[in-house]
């Protein structure tokens, strides 16, 4: 088995891996670094559970080969607590019952992020057209984006809070 | 499997003409990859193009517009400047797929894919898009549509790659739109679509591209249907001969997508909806 | 509308809130494991060849090239799965489903299996088999099968009823009803009878089947496996392995959707095969395309409907010929839908047929209330043309012919207190139904019922030293039961919610336990839990009365502690169950409380949807603008998973309406097994969807609890087909009813 080493970051940490060359990073994320967050919906890039950011990008992990994280900064679901505090994101899904089964739910809170991150103040439109790629069986997506609208106020208000305490 | 990642275009090139087995490009990899996991192709070789500076950037201005063949969808439907020239052109990219796919996909990559639905390809004709083509020995300029030769073929040779795409000089007083129809609001392959570009002189259409897709082996410009549309404000009259001359252009399959019946009908009411909003783009009344 | 009023002014303290659930912090974290999240020292992959015809027999299967591949430790055939069955039919048909034994029923049946170091060599390996078939004639239509020249599924099938000789694709020709049809079409002022098509359709979870077995040699073996029921998945793999059912144990991860479909094993047995052949354990997962093409998705069907009623609205007869494709082993689908068909009705003529056909594709599974949307459609669809003839207001309509407390259900029994009426008022005073609609925008309205079921359930309840409680189940929580089942147990005990942690038990930690289908996850185990608590509050009475050295007649509990009642006991403070617990040592040590139990008298669910939908005249396309649910769940315990079953539900029965099916070419393939072109609803294409929850007790539940997960995928089919025909003026008889065919009955009306 031809392979290849990376090195990269992955949630802020320096990790190396050694990986086939065909091999997705969504496998190198799940095999080689143990990070099964990130899940295997469908391999082809139309459920979004293997969602990620690559570079602060929003990507499909199925869709990149893990040769190609080679010096560059990966996020997944791992790294949304900030020191064991949980992201508004995955607080509100908790409240909101907006998880059932739970398995896009990781891909869902990547994906509602990098949303957040971009628009602090999305409408209902905005966020189901940046969450279209992620499926969801279970749901109806109902109490996700509601899940999204509530998060987004709570953030919203933290940074105000912090800007206010300047 | 070999990957290599070049830094310029002529070593992307050498590397195509070097590899004896099977040697694809990886661009944003949302075509490749899928292929990969379909078991439908098996490369040898990856030449991974993304570390190419000459690929990488948008230049835009009323002179002209160069995209590199790496730059995503993304960074695309990003640039304000592109997107005031080029609606229609950038619409068409951000409608592949979802903000997932869209932080990697490329308009050359969805190209040199070959669809016959591919979203950028009709927009990119209608806009008079130009590919400029890097091989081992030589550089060649060519027009968009003369890319994709058949669902799945291009007119590259082994050893040529895409390094970008060029966009004619942009008059004031012309629009471009794109319209594709997908039973989802997104996530899904078109089923027909209708790119068109219009330029205005006192208010009527002076110049005009209508081309479709996914209702031929690849896309369609109907020079007819442009015809149909030149010398008017879009009247209920020309209108009706543009879908006309649409839907005779057509010469689609049916699949597991559409019917042949469907896709002829729809496609002459994308055409007439996409041309209304590429002319008021251009300024139309 | 009666009925026992004893639970509906029951004061709940914990039941009924909306608390937070005990695995939520795993699941956002992505700590939680499912399927393919296991992995085990020395681990194989395993991967399997399946079939690319429709119906092939297989002639011969070479492996010597596989085997001799440098990293491959097992391949597997039929040949190394012997019949243990002992000619149970069923169980060989599940065996035969796992791994073709001489031929290939349907596109994508296994044939062939390897266990190798690494994922390469596997596909190496498989690409090695070289499999000689030789293609026979295929059938995949439901009609078609029927006939009587259709190429034969299995030999083993003979119709009902026909000379026992000749082999037929019709397994099962099952009639239900009571009255005289006749006699009742006769009385009809206006009589209509239509036919109706519905496509196939997979229950579509995100998380594929994915298992990792690991058999040793002296017959013992571990199965790790997402399931909605490692009990029976338990027994099944030990029968079909020649094993003991106590040496194999199962453990269930957390599981990424189901629906139905992970009630039945698909490569399970396989798996276990391999690992048994290797000696080493053996990773199995499913990849998109195989769940599509070798697990198991619902019966295609075709339906022909009749409902005659009289002018002021009461129906006199109903009839319907239900024929269902079960795949390519016999199915009981068709008798299901001659069961649903008509029993939102009280209808005294009413027959309905099921017929179970079998064809060339993969084996029909459960899919929430199975059987059940697709009769719905054909029903409700006719119940508006049938009110739309006689000039009465379709909810008028229904409301006139509901079912009520005594009615005798078009499949047999008789109701007890029910929800149809109830959800049909309130559909009918929905805010709703008064909103005003806009330009190629229709409203429709349909109801639903599915049955539920209780079965086999085994719960324990251990209470720790500091009075915090265990609770172990064993039905698999699929949407959320273990934050119900909790809030039960806390309820019974009189403690706070956050006091108790709910488990899913192993196979060998547990008694048997049916599986998580049938709406039965919180019916069931919540009844277990209800009386394991109640066992366990025995045993705390006896240590307070032991502690205090008074008779335990004088011991009561209450509000989360013993009391002493009577006389000279005054003096004595109450004990808490923390107080209790911490003295359990002494007073006769852990302090727990059991039930095994079968669950009976479920209580059956009924629904009404409404709908809001905006078609595209020119394209076809539509548009969901709005979407109400209104459904009776007896008694909600979480309101919140209450609303989310309602919710889910109802966006699977739109997929379905819309854009779900299977699309088989000439040659009998599946030709889009992947979430590209078998359309899922995505995050844009629905509105929120609004619920009702309606609580008509169920007078067997001791808080009146009824199955809530299922119905609510029943009514959407019919709901969208006839707010469509209020929108675009079209009555659409073949689901999905998607953007071709719609613009197709668009061009039809017009040139009509």
């Amino acid at each position: 088995m031809a392979g290849v080493l990376v090195t990269t970051t992955v949630n802020g940490d320096p990790v190396q891996f050694a990986c086939p060359t065909d091999e997705t990073l969504l496998d190198s994320l799940r095999d080689r670094v143990g990070l099964t967050g990130a899940k295997e919906g469908c391999g082809t890039g139309d459920c979004g559970a293997c969602s990620i950011t690559l570079d602060g990008q929003l990507v499909c992990s199925c869709l990149v080969l893990g040769v190609e994280a080679n010096g560059r900064e990966v996020t997944t679901v791992e790294g949304m607590t900030e020191g064991g505090q949980l992201h508004p994101l995955q607080e509100k899904f908790i409240e909101h019952a907006a998880l059932q089964c739970g398995i896009c739910t990781p891909g869902f809170l990547v994906a509602a992020k990098a949303l957040l991150d971009k628009n602090n103040d999305p409408s209902e439109q905005d966020i189901r057209y940046a969450l279209a790629g992620n499926l969801c069986r279970c749901t109806g997506y109902d109490k996700i984006v509601h899940a999204v609208q509530a998060a987004a106020v709570e953030m919203r208000k933290s940074t105000s809070k912090r800007k206010s305490k300047r | 499997m070999r990957y290599e990642a070049p830094t310029t275009t002529k070593a992307a090139a050498g590397l195509l003409a070097e590899e004896k087995g099977d040697a694809y490009i990886l661009a944003g990899g949302t075509d490749l990859l899928v292929r990969m996991k379909m078991d439908m192709i098996e490369p040898d070789l990856i030449v991974d193009i993304k570390h190419i500076p000459a690929m990488q950037s948008i230049k835009a201005s009323a002179a002209g517009a160069t995209i590199g063949a790496a730059v995503s969808g993304a960074q695309l439907g990003a640039h304000k400047g592109l997107i005031k020239m080029w609606p229609g052109v950038v619409e068409a990219t951000n409608l592949i797929g979802s903000d997932q796919v869209q932080g990697r996909c490329t308009m050359v990559g969805n190209l040199c894919n070959a669809s016959p639905a591919a979203d950028s390809v009709p927009a990119m004709i209608a806009a008079g898009a130009k590919a400029v083509i890097v091989g081992s020995k030589k550089r060649r300029t060519v027009a968009v549509e003369k890319i994709v030769t058949g669902p799945g073929q291009t007119s590259l040779a082994k050893d040529e790659v895409i390094e970008s795409i060029t966009l004619p000089k942009r008059p004031t007083k012309s629009g471009d739109a794109y319209l594709r129809f997908t039973p989802r609001t997104e996530m899904d392959i078109a089923v027909v679509s209708a790119g068109i570009n219009v330029t205005l002189e006192r208010g009527v259409i002076k110049t005009a591209r209508v081309v479709l897709g996914a209702v031929a082996p690849t896309a369609v410009l109907v020079p007819k249907a442009a015809k149909a549309i030149i010398g008017t404000k879009l009247d209920d009259a020309a209108l009706e001969k543009l879908a006309e001359a649409c839907s005779e252009a057509c010469n689609p399959i049916d699949d597991k997508r559409g019917t042949i019946e469907y896709r002829t009908k729809v496609a002459g009411v994308l055409a007439v909806r996409a041309a209304k909003i590429a002319f008021k783009r251009a300024g139309g009344a | 509308m009666g009925h026992d009023t004893s639970y509906t002014d029951q004061k709940f303290n914990v039941v009924g809130t909306r608390v937070k659930r005990p695995d939520g912090l795993e699941k956002v974290t992505g700590r939680a494991k499912y399927g393919a999240d296991a992995s085990a020292p020395g681990q194989l992959v395993g991967l399997i060849l399946r079939s690319p015809h429709a119906h092939a027999n297989i002639v011969k299967i070479d492996t010597s090239k596989a085997e001799k591949l440098a990293g491959v430790k097992a391949v597997i055939t039929s040949k190394d799965l012997p019949d243990h069955t002992g000619g149970n039919r069923g169980m060989l048909d599940i065996l035969e489903n796992c791994m073709a034994r001489g031929r290939a029923l349907y596109d994508g049946h296994a044939v062939a299996a390897v266990a190798a170091i690494d994922r390469q060599t596997a596909k190496k390996a498989l690409k090695l088999i070289k499999v000689t078939y030789k293609v026979i004639p295929h059938v995949t239509d439901v009609d078609e099968a029927m006939e009587e020249n259709a190429p034969v599924v299995q030999d083993y099938v003979f119709t009902p009823g026909g000379d026992g000789k000749t082999p037929s694709n019709i397994s099962g020709i099952v009639p239900f009803g009571h009255g005289d049809i006749d006699a009742g079409f006769e009385e009809a002022d206006v009589i209509v009878e239509k036919s109706y098509k519905t496509e196939q359709t997979h229950q579509g979870y995100i998380e594929p089947h994915a298992c990792l077995a690991n058999m040793g040699s002296d017959g013992t073996g571990e199965l790790w496996v997402t399931t909605q029921g490692h009990f029976v998945f338990r027994n099944t793999c030990a029968a079909l392995l020649g094993m003991d059912v106590a040496k194999l144990k199962v453990t269930a991860s957390e599981i990424g959707g189901g629906f139905g479909g992970k009630t039945h094993v698909w490569m399970e047995p396989v798996a276990l095969c391999l690992s048994r052949k290797a000696n080493r354990p053996v990773k199995v997962v499913m990849s998109r395309d195989e769940v599509f093409r070798a697990s198991g998705p619902t019966s295609s069907t075709s339906m022909d409907v009749k409902i005659g009623a009289k002018k002021d609205g009461t129906i006199t007869a109903a009839s319907a010929q239900l024929r269902y494709s079960c795949g390519a082993f016999p199915g009981i689908w068709g008798m299901l839908g001659a069961m649903t068909a008509f029993a939102c009705y009280d209808l005294k003529n009413v027959k309905a047929i099921g017929y179970n056909v079998l064809v060339n594709r993969p084996k029909v599974t459960a899919y929430r209330a199975p059987s059940a949307p697709m009769a719905a459609f054909g029903v409700e669809s006719t119940m508006d043309l049938v009110a739309a003839e006689i000039g009465m207001d379709p909810i008028d309509f229904r409301i006139k012919n509901a079912a009520k407390e005594g009615t005798k259900a078009s499949y047999g029994p008789t109701y007890g207190p029910i929800g149809i009426g109830p959800t049909l008022d309130a559909a009918k005073n929905h805010p709703h139904m008064k909103a005003k609609l806009g330009k190629n925008q229709g409203r429709g309205m349909a109801c639903g019922f599915w049955f539920n079921f209780g079965g086999q359930t085994c719960t324990d309840l251990n209470i720790g030293i500091d009075g915090t409680v265990n609770l172990t189940v064993g039905t698999v929580d699929v949407g959320g039961s273990r934050a119900s089942l909790s809030m039960i147990a806390a309820e019974e005990l009189g403690i706070s919610y956050d006091d108790v942690k709910a488990n899913l038990g192993d196979t060998a930690s547990l008694g048997h336990n049916d599986m998580t289908e049938g709406s039965r996850g919180t019916f069931s185990s919540g009844m277990a839990t209800i009386f394991a608590a109640r066992n366990a509050i025995d045993v705390l009475k006896q240590r307070a009365a032991t502690m205090w050295e008074i008779p335990v007649e004088d011991v009561l509990w209450e509000a989360g502690s013993a009391k002493a009642t009577g006389e000279g006991h005054g003096n004595l403070a109450p004990l808490t169950l923390k107080e209790i617990a911490a003295k359990s040592p002494t007073t006769g040590g852990p302090i727990a409380g059991h039930n095994e139990s079968v669950a009976d008298n479920a209580g059956v669910s009924f629904a009404s949807h409404i709908c809001d939908i905006e078609v595209d005249p020119e394209t076809g396309g539509t548009k969901v603008i709005r979407y109400t649910v209104i459904q009776d769940a007896g008694k909600a315990i979480h309101p919140d998973y209450v609303e989310g079953q309602f919710q889910g539900g109802a966006a699977q029965g739109i997929g379905w309406a819309l854009n779900e099916e299977y699309i088989y070419g000439e040659d009998g393939k599946l030709q889009n097994p992947g979430f590209l072109d078998y359309r899922i609803p995505v995050c844009s294409d629905l509105p929120f969807i609004d619920t009702q929850i309606l609580e008509i007790p169920n007078p067997n539940h001791p808080y009146g609890v009824r199955g809530v997960g299922e119905t609510s995928i029943v009514p959407p089919l019919a709901a969208i087909g006839n707010a469509l025909s209020n929108a675009a003026g079209v009555r659409m008889d073949h689901v999905p009813m998607s953007p071709p065919r719609i613009l197709k009955a668009l061009e039809e009306a017009k040139s009509a």
